[in-house]
């Protein structure tokens, strides 16, 4: 029973490190985990779920605003970014935030066609993460049902 | 010394963004302290017990129900921006003395500085670290122990220069009447000589004779 444990443990902290070398994370999701305790083993995953959850909203608000090319609120979709660039960082969400960067970019100068394509790639950027994570959260579970810990993860 | 353990430090936060609130609140939380969430700048107010209108009563809503210890608020919020709080609880006699902090996920120096100025003790750029609360505990004892009247506390920190004394803080309250109208000397180096107490430690014999000179 303890290799199984010892083994999920592995594989998980394999798995944190590879998001975090694959960029799809940062040091900020680090601090992230150092809120939750015993007290609170739930805490990032409640964290990550509103901010994904928000993504969706935001994506589809901006999506209405980009729609007509005649007819942009750019006002809206740079409020959009902005909430979104602020949350992705606040979670570690690195690729999301980077897509952030750029579409603000487009924004400033009022590119719709840049737009349209940073909104593409936020949505996939957090779809993929949000995969990502939900697979390091099932080990997660997997590790507290067999009754181990989960690893602290030291990311240089 | 004792005293401030006694109860937890109450902090007061503000920020229109649920995922915000959440994040500050752990935060806070995780650094033991007691935390009350809003969602605006006029809901701080009222839960603060702070009514808009200039209320001659104001002065006896001073902390009834509600000791609140910090209050920290996101600047860009609509409506009321965390820049008008401050603005709001600093001009209020019963409330001005609670230390208030902005945090922003854009750093632009012509709004720390307006920020500072106006007397928030600290800018935290979002997002806000652990690490980063830890500058909050000196603020929030300062309160603590100005409540409980002075106390020269024997502390292991050394003596404090009387010119360093440009200490607001734990004065009674006829001193703090005549300090508070030299007040706007200090402005932007304000947070400076705060600092500059706050390391100095609060070991005194006597405020009688100590005049502050900036």
């Amino acid at each position: 029973m303890n290799t199984v444990v010892a083994q999920l443990q592995r594989q998980f902290q394999d798995y944190l490190v590879s998001l975090y070398q694959q960029g799809f994370l940062d040091n900020q999701f680090t601090e992230l985990r150092k809120l939750q305790d015993e007290g609170t083993p739930d805490f990032v995953a409640e964290v990550v779920s509103l901010f994904f959850d928000d993504c969706s909203k935001l994506i589809n608000s901006m999506s209405r605003s980009l729609e007509r090319p005649e007819n942009v609120d750019f006002k809206q979709v740079d409020s959009g970014v902005h909430q979104l660039k602020g949350s992705s960082s606040s979670v570690g969400a690195r690729r999301v935030k980077n897509v952030c960067i750029s579409f603000k970019e487009c924004c400033d100068v009022q590119n719709r066609e840049g737009c349209l394509r940073c909104l593409q790639q936020v949505d996939y950027e957090y779809k993929m993460l949000k995969t990502k994570l939900q697979d390091l959260f099932n080990l997660e579970q997997q590790i507290v049902q067999a009754g181990g810990a989960i690893p602290q993860v030291n990311i240089n | 010394m004792g005293m401030v353990r006694e109860s937890q430090f109450h902090v007061l936060a503000v920020d229109d963004s649920l995922f915000d609130r959440k994040m500050i609140e752990r935060l806070l939380q995780k650094s033991s302290c007691q935390v009350t969430t809003v969602d605006s700048g006029s809901k701080a107010l009222e839960f603060l017990g702070l009514r808009e209108s200039n209320d001659p009563n104001a002065l006896e809503t001073h902390q009834q129900e509600v000791e609140i210890n910090l209050i920290i608020t996101d600047y860009c919020m609509p409506g009321m921006t965390g820049y008008d709080l401050l603005k709001k609880v600093k001009e209020s006699a019963a409330f001005r003395s609670i230390p208030v902090v902005i945090m922003s996920s854009e750093n632009v120096p012509a709004r720390i500085s307006r920020c500072l100025e106006e007397g928030a003790e600290e800018f935290f750029l979002k997002p806000v670290k652990l690490a980063d609360l830890t500058k909050l505990k000196p603020h929030m004892m300062k309160t603590k122990l100005k409540k409980e009247g002075e106390k020269p506390a024997e502390e292991e920190n050394t003596i404090l220069k009387p010119e360093e004394s440009a200490v607001i803080e734990i004065l009674p309250l006829h001193q703090e009447l005549e300090l508070e109208q030299q007040e706007p000397m200090l402005s932007s180096n304000k947070r400076k000589a705060m600092e500059e107490v706050i390391s100095a430690g609060r070991s005194r014999p006597k405020y009688n004779d100590i005049t502050t000179s900036v």
